[in-house]
């Protein structure tokens, strides 16, 4: 596929795994959609008091083609999930998906017929932020989490092609 | 606010038997009618210079279960000429329908496809009676008293299709 396919099982994976986290964990681009009341904590956590821009995460991307990252922030419809779906699905690899609030978590105080009762029903989920809305602290924190959770991937372990899961975590 | 309802006072001269429960309670006025009436009271009133109940402020359903007739819907008329207010309130029992008020006030077009699609009343000459907030293929009628809140096929994972 690219340049790790020949750099494999050598001694320079592991160097370019590091150049290439360094530069992938201080530019995760989230992709910008709110689904309720916790997009607007997503919102100022971009602001001038709690400034996502600090971790390189300030450009919010509106396509998910030049996005890295999901922030699912807010209560899931069943009406909602297949566009929620397809957004996530034509997002480039490697990509990752953070589900802000309760109701992203858990479906929350939403315990009916019309919300999907925890986003990871749907989507393969990193880390979750509990809070009924969480503040924008709980978001950044969750941020620097997936920065290091970054810094220990491998660019051999590639979630989209089969097969190539062994040298991973 | 005027001592006399000019709206009330004008139902009971012109529909004095289609009057089935008149209530006023703190200045609100409600006027139930039986459902066969509503289009022909809704047009008299919309129509007739003195009243011009032009705007449609709300359209609900109701559910009174277990009671019979089991439905109702509820209409809020606001006359901006008299600055005057008026409730209109019809019972509908299970299975039956009731005539769409679409061709008086647009605005009941999205109203009445709430109502079906939450309570499963059907509109009678309704442009495009089909589903608003719930997806096509829905079963059921959730604002309904006998549907569970959890819906059916809670416990089961959601799969949406895409």
């Amino acid at each position: 596929m690219g340049i790790e396919t020949s750099l494999e099982n050598t001694p320079f994976l592991p160097v370019l795994d590091k150049v290439v986290n360094w530069g992938r964990k201080y530019s995760i681009w989230p992709v910008t959609f709110g689904l309720a009341c916790c997009a607007l904590e997503m919102m100022v956590a971009s602001m001038a008091t709690w400034d996502i821009a600090r971790f390189g995460s300030e450009v919010f991307r509106p396509s998910p083609r030049q996005a890295d990252l999901m922030i699912v922030a807010g209560t899931l419809t069943k009406k909602m999930a297949p566009m929620v779906k397809r957004i996530y699905e034509q997002m480039p690899e490697p990509k990752w998906v953070i589900a802000l609030g309760a109701c992203a978590c858990s479906g929350g105080i939403f315990r009916t017929y019309s919300v999907v009762q925890g986003v990871d029903q749907i989507l393969p989920v990193d880390f979750y932020v509990p809070g009924c809305p969480p503040k924008p602290e709980a978001l950044l924190a969750a941020l620097v989490k997936l920065q290091k959770k970054i810094e220990g991937e491998s660019l051999a372990n590639r979630k989209d092609v089969p097969g190539r899961l062994a040298l991973g975590k | 606010m005027a001592d006399v309802h000019l709206g009330l006072k004008k139902l009971r001269e012109k529909f004095p038997s289609s009057i089935l429960a008149e209530k006023t309670f703190r200045g609100e006025v409600t006027v139930t009618v039986p459902k066969g009436m509503i289009l022909e009271i809704c047009r008299f009133l919309y129509s007739d210079p003195d009243l011009r109940y032009h705007f449609l402020t709300d359209l609900c359903g109701l559910d009174l279960f277990p009671d019979t007739p089991r439905f109702g819907v509820v209409y809020l008329l606001y006359s901006m000429k008299n600055n005057e207010r008026l409730r209109l309130k019809a019972r509908i029992g299970e299975g039956e329908s009731v005539a769409s008020v679409e061709s008086i006030w647009k605005a009941a077009d999205w109203l009445e496809r709430e109502v079906y699609d939450l309570f499963g009343i059907p509109f009678e000459n309704h442009p495009d009676l089909r589903r608003i907030l719930l997806w096509e293929g829905y079963e059921g009628h959730p604002l309904r008293k006998d549907y569970p809140v959890e819906g059916p096929d809670f416990d089961k994972p959601f799969v949406p299709e895409v």
